[in-house]
């Protein structure tokens, strides 16, 4: 297929610091190639402004092939864009007409606080899964090998797709209420699905579930939109299965 | 909010039952039910447990809502939140809001006149006989005993002033005027209530269409409470998931409509007895 070029219009939210207030700047983009990445296309609007003496947007980004979960934005109302089941990364310009106006904001919520223009501080999840997102393993020398222990496959896969989490923070966006259920659901499930994680269970559910609230997320009200927007298609069942550990952990 | 709205479901249930009675339009069928659920200790215990559920879980649902508003400080300028929610699930806390106005307008209404309204009518029958014209008298709950209308006074004095043979007490009792002795207890017509409410000459109409209306929102708000209740509580998998979503929306269409059907059914179908 052909290479094509489209002009844009861009809304993006720009905000020098986390002190200042920020506003949406619009700007006029031409000759984008349809071949692009989203993120491609935000460099080549930096390449832009800097030719023109402005300040370039600041947005975060890394590996750029979807697995390292720094790309975030909001994008035209939606986390990571219109597509589904991608990061902002693996968004590509050809979902975009040409002539058409693109908004383009940071994760909105009180524990993501905006540092800069699109990025946010997502520490917030760190300190979660510091909380209680690790497992005890022997290391006096007779430490296990992980494959010894036979699990079944069902518990496996189903803790293989919490585990595809990659932490970038689309469920909280997206969520009406600012909730990291998703996040922490996942996080927990990972572990409670294995037996490595049955150590800590009990202390670990009700640790992150902690800190969650701490941090200022909202609380799950089972809209759904999170396991829509997850670029990584983790289940609303990570959410009840956290749930379950929730109630069990404060009951024992 | 899962475990209390679960159990108002149950509530809905038990209170449809006891409504779609009205469908009989037999007052004192109904009237003996009204007395079976204001009288019944296990009922009266339920009902308690009904109201704390209720105040529980429009308090928690306040609760939720404003931290869930205050955990997005600042909004999106541009949010297409339909692409990944159904609106249902997003305005919760409003339809909760309207379903709480609903609930005490509707106590108002049938509730607080049942048992405190010092003007609750009491049960009559016409009795007709080809010797004498016909005659009311008052049903009362002792077998057999029935009092004739023009015998009873509202209250002593009156009773005493116009030389009636009865008065009544509390609401429901009839006492003998000479000897202050107990009679009978009457039936409370809260049919009678429930009828000329719904077919009240000048807000009759609005009455019926605010209460269809608050039956559409009560039906939005458990096409999305009813299966999230069983998500919050942690029954999710994937076996059972389909079947919780069917019956959801299959009680969300059906609890709200027999509701509803019943002040349409008296507004505009039933015959003025």
């Amino acid at each position: 297929m052909a290479t094509k070029y489209i002009n844009i219009n861009l809304k993006v939210w720009r905000q020098k610091d986390a002190k200042s207030k920020g506003q949406m700047e619009t700007y006029k983009l031409n000759q984008v190639s349809t071949d692009s990445s989203f993120l491609e296309m935000l460099d080549q609007l930096n390449e832009q402004l800097i030719n023109e003496r402005k300040e370039p947007v600041a947005f975060d980004h890394d590996c750029r092939e979807g697995i390292c979960g720094m790309c975030s934005l909001y994008i035209n109302g939606r986390a990571h864009g219109p597509d589904t089941l991608i990061t902002t990364c693996q968004l590509h310009m050809r979902t975009f007409k040409d002539g058409e106006t693109i908004y383009i904001e940071p994760w909105r919520s009180k524990a993501f606080p905006v540092i800069k223009d699109l990025v946010v501080d997502r520490s917030a999840f760190d300190r979660i899964q510091q909380a209680g997102g690790f497992v005890s393993v022997n290391t006096s020398g007779n430490t296990i090998d992980a494959n010894a222990t036979p699990i079944n496959k069902h518990d496996a896969d189903r803790s293989f797709e919490a585990a595809a989490c990659i932490g970038c923070g689309a469920c909280v966006a997206s969520c009406k209420n600012g909730s990291a259920m998703l996040f922490v659901g996942a996080k927990v499930s990972q572990y409670a699905l294995l037996p490595q994680g049955k150590i800590e269970a009990h202390d670990r559910v009700l640790a992150m579930v902690r800190q969650m609230d701490e941090e200022g997320f909202g609380n799950c009200t089972n809209t759904g939109a999170c396991e829509i927007e997850c670029p990584k298609g983790i289940s609303l069942e990570n959410i009840a299965r956290m749930n379950r550990e929730y109630l069990k952990a404060s009951f024992s | 909010m899962a475990l209390t709205g679960l159990f108002l479901c149950l509530f809905l249930v038990g209170h449809l039952i006891g409504n779609l009675q009205i469908l009989y339009a037999d007052p004192h069928q109904f009237n003996t039910y009204a007395l079976f659920m204001t009288s019944n200790p296990a009922i009266k215990a339920l009902s308690y447990l009904t109201y704390l559920s209720i105040l529980f879980h429009a308090f928690d649902g306040a609760l939720l809502t404003y931290r869930n508003v205050k955990a997005r400080p600042v909004g999106y300028v541009k949010n297409n939140a339909s692409a990944n929610s159904k609106i249902s699930s997003r305005n919760m806390g409003i339809l909760g809001t309207v379903i709480l106005i609903f609930i005490v307008t509707h106590m108002m209404s049938f509730w607080a006149v049942m048992h405190f309204d010092n003007k609750m009518p009491l049960e009559k029958i016409s009795v007709k006989s080809q010797m004498a014209p016909a005659k009311d008298y008052y049903l009362t709950q002792s077998p057999g005993e029935y009092i004739p209308v023009d015998q009873v006074a509202a209250d002593k004095k009156e009773a005493e002033a116009s030389r009636k043979a009865f008065y009544i007490k509390d609401r429901t009792e009839f006492i003998f005027t000479g000897a202050d002795v107990k009679k009978a207890d009457g039936y409370k017509d809260l049919f009678k209530v429930t009828v000329a409410f719904f077919k009240d000459p000048k807000y009759g109409l609005v009455y019926t269409i605010l209460y269809v209306i608050s039956m559409l929102v009560l039906g939005f708000h458990l096409y999305h409470g009813f299966a999230s209740a069983f998500q919050s509580l942690g029954l999710n998998h994937p076996k059972y998931n389909a079947a919780i979503k069917a019956f959801g929306i299959g009680f969300s269409i059906v609890v709200p409509f027999l509701f509803a059907v019943l002040p349409v059914y008296i507004h505009f179908f039933l015959k003025t007895i």
